[in-house]
């Protein structure tokens, strides 16, 4: 089973929900422990938590155009069938624009004197490793500078095939556009962490699109309860959204997350929560539609 | 005319309370300002800034293949050359899934019965609102949508083509939170950017590659530190950082109930109690930051 | 001889559009004679490489500089490869103006990308 944790806001605790039901799952002894996959590859964090012992990496990226100039007519095609204008013939030249590149190859296959071929551009990495509590943990980082997270996540995902029984945690990025829709895709779940305030609301009626758009269950995690108004538990009783916890706001939880602590290791009564949290949700993905 | 964006790496650190803050105090002081919520995916500063919409558009983003299944003689060549893992299996031939679809039209030019056609698709709408500090250009693209920096791209622009017609003396640009096109979108053009960051070792962390991403871009950039009470080890990590690579910290904001209140009553904290420590807090980082943009030369 | 210049409008009594990539017309224009036509940009409308779009445009034209604020760094990279100068237009507002000072060879030659954007260097 897949379970995708994401929120439309940021900041709301999507990497401390994920995380502590990673280490509630591995301290569960009846199954093997999760694999954590760390999606926001702009800002990965989860690892700060986590803290994996990393014993594998690879490089990743897309195909990019290579052109060889002794067979290219300056025909020009390549640039019509391009849609993001990252390969361009000026006059006698053909520039390639890398950061521009999807990657999908069109170029190579519309061009008549298979003057084209395809070289790797790196866009950034993915790392691989476990962690003390036995979960398996990858993730991908983009390198600074990267416009497309997409490709990485893409990858990311494809990497490591979970073993069967495995659960697997999808920690997304923030938002509610491409890189979330690739990190979330092909879970069995969608797992929407809030705060009870106008921003986390606004937001969570966003999330909550996605899961309709790619046909999702969903539930709802409120994380900080407390400190707003009820707007969000109004949202979620109107949408039959079903509210799956409520982590209460505490400053010196707040502090423990400032310092790296995961909430487990502050409160390790709520081991149990999340157990439970897992239950919930497993009845809702295996309930009849 | 000069143009600020406020950015984070880490989401959730407290750009839009920080920039709806910046939007009231230019407002108080004269500065006439246009405004810009470049996080198209989640745009939160409207919540606190009560606009009046005045002007509304459609966004088109890019397009998505749609195969005429009339056409479609199911041989699957459209299946061996996409590389989004678009194309889905129908009865006697293939359909395309808008989400994946990344609109290469790959597909479109190699079909050998032509029976894919691009189609181009509303993916969001922009606005052009009236907001109690000046205007608000605004966008909401629809979710699980691409082009993001495409419609950031455009709100900046419009926000920027005001400001020169009329006369306005900035833009504050309210920016998405990550590192990738969306940002780099929202920061391009900017005069000046400042990443408020929280003394977390998830917010120094995201902060780091902030920064990378603006030095890369050459948007000359400053930190503010929001929540600076909760972890003050975490605080002095960041001031050893910027001490390191030579950025100014134009200041430090206490962790506050009073910013929750303020936005629940949809209003700067600024505006809501100026007396509160952040409102005092962001005052004088708003302070610093005027004088900061007065110094840069001017990029238009 | 011809070059392209930037504009807002689409006549030769027009203002500068100072961006290349998005100003809203590429006018060519004879400098010696003063013979013009205006072209909408197709650089306006694309979702990037909008640069890219003008300096193909601009390339397909055959002429011999262009005029406008500011060059991105695709737009500097295509325009570059095929060898056609550019020249910021500096304190000028109007066509006229910026075409006589290019006359009298007072406009700024530009050697490399004069900002630096979204996306940078291109690999051949």
């Amino acid at each position: 089973m897949r379970i995708a944790v994401a929120s439309g806001k940021g900041g709301t605790g999507k990497t401390t929900v994920a995380t502590s039901l990673a280490l509630s799952l591995a301290s569960d002894s009846t199954r093997p422990p999760p694999l954590f996959l760390d999606c926001d590859v702009e800002a990965p964090n989860a690892h700060l938590f986590l803290r994996p012992t990393f014993e594998r990496r690879q490089e990743v990226g897309i195909l990019i155009p290579r052109v060889d100039e002794s067979k290219c007519t300056h025909c020009g095609k390549c640039a019509e069938v391009c849609q993001y204008h990252a390969i361009a013939v000026l006059g006698k030249k053909v520039l390639v624009f890398a950061q521009l590149c999807h990657g999908c190859g069109s170029c190579a296959l519309i061009c008549p004197e298979h003057a084209i071929s395809e070289v790797p551009d790196v866009m950034g990495v993915l790392e691989f490793g476990t962690t003390r509590a036995g979960i398996v943990f990858a993730r991908g980082v983009m390198n600074v500078g990267e416009p497309m997270a997409v490709p990485v996540i893409r990858q990311l995902k494809k990497w490591i095939a979970p073993q069967p029984n495995q659960i697997v945690i999808m920690d997304a990025p923030p938002g509610t556009t491409c890189p979330v829709v690739e990190s979330v895709r092909s879970a069995d779940f969608l797992l929407l962490v809030t705060e009870p305030t106008p921003f986390g609301l606004h937001d969570l009626k966003l999330a909550a699109q996605i899961a309709r758009e790619l046909n999702l269950p969903a539930g709802v995690v409120i994380n900080r309860d407390g400190i707003g108004d009820a707007g969000v538990e109004e949202f979620c009783a109107a949408e039959r959204l079903p509210i799956l916890m409520r982590i209460p706001f505490d400053r010196a939880i707040a502090e423990g997350i400032a310092q790296g602590q995961t909430l487990v290791d502050m409160r390790p009564e709520c081991l149990s929560s999340f157990q439970s949290l897992f239950n919930q949700v497993r009845i809702l993905v295996e309930a009849p539609a | 005319m000069k143009q600020v964006v406020i950015l984070s790496g880490k989401g959730g650190t407290g750009k839009t309370s920080v920039a709806a803050a910046f939007a009231h105090l230019a407002y108080a002081d004269s500065l006439r300002s246009v405004l810009a919520d470049a996080d198209v995916d989640a745009a939160n500063l409207g919540l606190v800034l009560s606009p009046r919409v005045i002007e509304e558009h459609d966004f088109v983003g890019g397009s998505i293949a749609v195969i005429d299944p009339d056409k479609c003689d199911g041989c699957g060549v459209c299946v061996s050359v996409c590389r989004f893992d678009a194309v889905q299996v129908r009865e006697g031939g293939y359909r395309i899934d808008p989400i994946p679809c990344d609109g290469c039209a790959a597909c479109v030019y190699q079909c050998p019965t032509k029976a894919i056609r691009m189609e181009s698709q509303v993916v969001g709408r922009w606005f052009r609102s009236e907001s109690r500090y000046g205007p608000l250009f605004h966008a909401a693209l629809r979710p699980a949508q691409e082009n993001s920096g495409k419609l950031v791209t455009l709100v900046k622009q419009k926000a920027r083509l005001l400001a020169l017609d009329e006369n306005y003396s900035a833009v504050i640009v309210d920016g998405p939170p990550g590192i990738g096109c969306p940002v780099i979108s929202a920061a391009s053009g900017a005069d000046l950017a400042l990443i408020v960051t929280e003394p977390t070792v998830a917010g120094i962390h995201d902060m780091e590659r902030a920064l990378k991403t603006t030095a890369h871009f050459r948007v000359p950039s400053f930190v503010c530190i929001n929540k600076a009470d909760v972890y003050p080890d975490g605080a002095a990590q960041i001031e050893a950082y910027c001490r390191e690579h030579d950025i100014e910290i134009v200041g430090r904001i206490p962790f506050d109930q009073t910013v929750t209140e303020a936005m629940v009553n949809g209003e700067p904290v600024t505006a809501y109690r100026p007396d509160a420590p952040a409102s005092r807090a962001m005052r004088a980082v708003w302070e610093r930051i005027a004088t900061r943009l007065n110094d840069q030369e001017d990029r238009q | 001889m011809k070059i392209i210049i930037t504009t807002v409008s689409p006549t030769i009594e027009s203002e500068i559009d100072p961006r290349f990539g998005r100003g809203a017309y590429l006018l060519v224009v004879d400098p010696n004679t003063l013979e013009w036509q205006a072209h909408p940009n197709p650089g306006v409308n694309a979702p990037g490489g909008a640069g890219i779009k003008a300096a193909q445009f601009v390339v397909e034209q055959k002429v011999h500089a262009v005029i406008s604020g500011d060059f991105g760094p695709h737009a500097f990279d295509a325009l570059n490869a095929a060898s056609v100068p550019m020249y910021v237009f500096g304190a000028t507002r109007t066509v006229r103006e910026a075409i006589a000072r290019f006359n009298a060879g007072q406009l700024e030659c530009v050697t490399a990308a004069t900002r630096a954007d979204c996306h940078s260097e291109s690999k051949t």
